[in-house]
C-alpha cells in the first residue's frame, strides 16, 4: 500500500452548505440557520497509480468529495493535496487543472449537444495550450478516440448521434486529451446497461495499466467497486465508517454499516433467498443523529454510540469508526454472507 | 405455480411507430403469460422494449405509436381494444401500475391520504371512511412509521424511498390483480430497495397477484422473479425460470448479458463483455438481431428470424435450438 508516495491526500476534509431559510422566513419562524454537513472530516489518501473507491448510499456525501478532489468545490475545513502541493487555499494553478479531470455520471447532461465530438475532445487541448498547429491537434484528437474505441472518422458527428456506452466514451477521451494523472470519476457507469458498463468498466483499467492513472472512483454498487478499487472507503452521513483494502474490506467487513450494506444488495446468486434489508431510513444530513450517525439502524448500538461520535482507529488492515469494533463488540452481529461464503 | 391459467396473455404483440421514414416497429411478434401468484422479469438493455410492453398493457402507448397486431388478455377477455373509458376503469382497479420516478406519480397538490382514498372509492364499493380506514393500513403495510398522522402530509412532505412506498400503495390499494411495475426501484438506495422488493414479494405470495417486474437490475430480478424474459431489439430472446436465465442460459445474448455483470463474491481481471450495441429500431439486422454481435452466429442466422424455440430449461429465439442443428 505503502508503495508509491501518495497522489492524492485528503485531511480532514470538510464541506458545509448553508441551507437556511431566507432571513425574512426564519426570523418569523424564529429559527437558526441550518448547516448542511455534506461531508465532515474525512482522511484519505491515494498513492500514484492506485484506484481510491468511495461507496455509500445517496446522500452521504460522495459526490461532494469527488467536486472538492478537483477543486469543484472549497473545502470548509481540512485540506486537499494533489502530488504534495495545497489545493485548498488558493485557485488551482493551470498546470495542477491540466493533472486532474474528471468524468460524470450522465454521458447525456455533460457533453455540449451543439458541439461536434472533435472540438469537445479537444477542448482541454486548446484550453491548456497543449498544441500550436491545427494539424497536430486533429492527429491527437483522432489518437484518442480511437484509444476509447471510437472512430477517428466519429469526430465529426454531434453526441445525440451516440449511445449512453459511446458517449461515455467521449467523455473519457474529453478527460484524457490534457493528459491527465488523475482521474475523478463520478459513477461513471451509473446511467449504463451492464453490457455497456463492463465495457467502460474494462477501458478504464486498460487506461489505467497503459497511462499509470491514478483514480478516486466514486459508486453506489459495491460490485462495480469491487472489480476496480485498491482500496475502498466506505461512507455514511459525510463521514467514513471504514477504510480497507478492497479484497479485505470484502473478506471482513468491520463496520455494522459496512455489513449491512453487503447484505443488503441484491446479487445473482440469490435467486429464491431472501436479503436481508438495513432497517430504518438514511437520517437527514440536516440533522444528523448524537453520537455515531449510525446508531439509530445499527444492531450493535449501545449508549456509547449515541453519546461519542468514533474517530477513524485502526482494526486489522482496516481503519473504522466504530465503538462496538473499538470495544471488541463486533462478533456479535454476523458477517454478510458474501464474506462467509469467501472464508 | 403456472399450471393454474394465466391471468395475463400476451399474444404475437406487435407495436409500431408510424415516422415520416417509415414504420419503426419497437415490438415484434412478443408473447408470454403470467400466472396469478407469480412474478415475471423482463430484462435488457435500454431501448430493447421493456417498458414499451408494459405500456401497452396497461393502455399507455404513447402515441404515435400503436398496436398493429396481436392481442392482450386479462383473464381470458381482450383487453388491447378497448375503448379509453373502459381501459381507465381497468387500469387501477384490474391493473395497477408502478412508475421509476415516484415524484411524476404522484400528484402534488393533493395530500397522499386523498389519493389513497380516492382511487379507492373510485375502484371498491366503498365509503369515504372506510377508504381512510384503508389507506392507513396501506400505508403502514408498505412501512411508512406513524401512517396515522401522515396520511395527511403532502408527497413533498417524504422522502424519495418514502414517496416510492406511497406510490407503491397507491398501486395496490385497489387490490389489482396485476401489476406492472417498471423500474420500481431503480431510484431507491440499496437498503430501501430491499425493503420495497420485500414487500413485493410478500404481496404476491400472499394475495396471489400477478408482476410484471420490468428492470436492468439483474440481482433484482435474481431475488424477485419466478421467470424472467429477455428482451432484445423488441423481441423476446429468451424465456424462462429465472434461476436457468440467471444461471444456464441458452440464448448467447442472455448467456452474455449475465456474464458481463460484475460479480460482487469475487474480482475478476476483464469482465466479460458484448462488443457493440444493441441496433437501433431503423436498422435491425435481417434474420435474427443478434447475429452481428453473436459470438456462435452462423449462416442460417443471418437469413431468417427464429421464433421461440424450446431449448430444453428455457425457450430461446436462437437456430442453435431448431432440430436440424448443423454439427460442430
Amino acid at each position: 500500500m505503502a508503495d508509491a508516495p501518495p497522489m492524492f491526500e485528503a485531511r480532514d476534509l470538510a464541506r458545509h452548505f448553508d441551507v437556511s431559510r431566507p432571513l425574512l422566513q426564519r426570523m418569523v419562524a424564529r429559527e437558526g440557520r441550518r448547516t448542511l454537513k455534506a461531508v465532515d472530516g474525512i482522511s484519505f489518501d491515494i498513492p500514484k497509480g492506485r484506484t481510491l473507491s468511495l461507496v455509500g448510499e445517496s446522500g452521504c456525501g460522495k459526490s461532494t468529495v469527488a467536486r472538492l478532489a478537483v477543486g469543484l468545490y472549497t473545502p470548509t475545513a481540512g485540506s486537499v493535496r494533489f502530488d504534495g502541493r495545497d489545493l485548498g487555499a488558493a485557485r488551482a494553478s493551470a498546470d495542477q487543472r491540466r493533472r486532474m479531470q474528471m468524468i460524470f455520471q450522465d454521458p447525456y447532461a455533460s457533453l455540449n449537444p451543439r458541439w461536434r465530438v472533435k472540438n469537445i475532445v479537444a477542448e482541454p487541448i486548446r484550453a491548456f495550450g497543449l498544441v500550436t498547429t491545427k494539424a497536430e491537434e486533429e492527429m491527437r484528437v483522432a489518437e484518442l478516440l480511437t484509444q476509447v474505441g471510437l472512430s477517428p472518422l466519429d469526430g465529426d458527428k454531434f453526441p445525440h448521434e451516440f449511445s449512453g456506452g459511446q458517449r461515455q466514451r467521449i467523455s473519457i477521451a474529453r478527460a484524457l486529451s490534457s493528459n491527465p494523472e488523475f482521474l475523478v470519476c463520478d459513477e461513471p457507469t451509473s446511467a449504463l446497461d451492464v453490457s455497456v458498463q463492463a465495457q467502460i468498466l474494462n477501458l478504464m483499467k486498460e487506461l489505467q495499466q497503459r497511462l499509470g492513472l491514478t483514480f478516486l472512483f466514486i459508486s453506489h454498487n459495491l460490485a462495480v467497486v469491487r472489480q476496480v478499487s485498491d482500496r475502498i472507503g466506505v461512507m455514511y452521513l459525510g463521514r467514513l465508517a471504514e477504510l480497507a483494502p478492497a479484497e479485505s474490506l470484502f473478506r471482513r467487513p468491520r463496520h455494522p454499516y459496512t455489513r449491512a450494506l453487503m447484505e443488503a444488495i441484491p446479487d445473482l446468486e440469490m435467486t429464491g433467498r431472501d436479503r436481508i434489508p438495513v432497517g430504518g431510513e438514511v437520517p437527514s444530513p440536516i440533522t444528523p443523529p448524537s453520537g455515531c450517525a449510525f446508531h439509530p439502524r445499527c444492531p450493535l448500538a449501545q449508549d456509547r454510540c449515541k453519546r461519542e461520535r468514533p474517530e477513524m482507529k485502526s482494526a486489522g488492515g482496516a481503519m473504522v469508526a466504530c465503538h462496538a469494533v473499538e470495544e471488541g463488540r463486533d462478533d456479535a452481529m454476523p458477517m454478510p454472507a458474501i464474506a462467509r461464503d469467501a472464508a | 405455480m403456472s399450471n393454474a391459467a394465466p391471468l395475463l396473455e400476451v399474444r404475437n404483440l406487435r407495436v409500431e411507430f408510424p415516422t415520416r421514414r417509415g414504420t419503426l416497429v419497437a415490438l415484434d411478434d412478443v408473447s408470454f403469460s403470467i400466472s396469478p401468484g407469480e412474478v415475471l422479469g423482463v430484462v435488457g438493455e435500454s431501448g430493447a422494449g421493456k417498458s414499451m410492453t408494459g405500456a401497452a398493457i396497461i393502455g399507455l402507448l404513447e402515441p404515435p405509436g400503436r398496436i398493429a397486431k396481436g392481442q392482450i388478455l386479462l383473464d381470458g377477455r381482450r383487453i388491447d381494444n378497448l375503448r379509453y373509458e373502459q381501459m381507465r376503469r381497468i387500469r387501477g382497479k384490474e391493473i395497477g401500475a408502478i412508475f421509476q420516478d415516484p415524484l411524476t406519480t404522484l400528484n402534488p397538490l393533493y395530500t397522499v391520504g386523498r389519493q389513497l382514498t380516492e382511487t379507492m372509492t373510485t375502484h371498491l364499493p366503498i365509503g369515504p371512511a372506510e377508504a381512510r380506514r384503508r389507506a392507513i393500513e396501506w400505508l403502514e403495510m408498505v412501512g411508512i412509521p406513524a401512517a396515522a398522522q401522515r396520511i395527511d402530509s403532502y408527497p413533498h412532505e417524504f422522502s424519495g424511498g418514502m414517496r416510492q412506498r406511497v406510490v407503491i400503495a397507491l398501486a395496490l390499494c385497489a387490490e389489482p390483480r396485476l401489476i406492472v411495475a417498471d423500474e420500481p426501484t431503480t431510484a431507491l438506495d440499496v437498503s430501501i430497495q430491499a425493503q420495497v422488493i420485500a414487500l413485493l414479494k410478500r404481496l404476491a405470495r400472499e394475495k396471489g397477484t400477478a408482476m410484471m417486474l420490468v428492470t436492468h437490475d439483474m440481482g433484482v430480478i435474481a431475488e424477485t422473479a419466478d421467470r424472467v424474459a429477455v428482451m432484445y431489439a423488441g423481441r423476446v430472446a429468451e424465456i424462462g425460470p429465472v434461476r436457468e436465465v440467471v444461471k444456464h442460459a441458452n440464448h448467447p445474448y442472455s448467456a452474455g448479458l449475465m456474464a458481463s455483470i460484475p460479480p460482487l463474491d469475487r474480482r475478476v481481471e476483464r469482465l466479460a463483455q458484448i462488443d457493440g450495441a444493441m441496433p437501433r429500431l431503423s436498422a435491425i439486422p435481417r434474420g435474427c438481431a443478434y447475429n452481428p454481435r453473436c459470438p456462435k452466429v452462423f449462416s442460417r442466422c443471418a437469413d431468417e428470424r427464429p421464433d421461440l424455440l424450446d431449448a430444453g430449461t428455457t425457450r430461446a429465439a436462437c437456430w442453435l435450438y431448431a432440430l436440424e442443428a448443423p454439427h460442430g
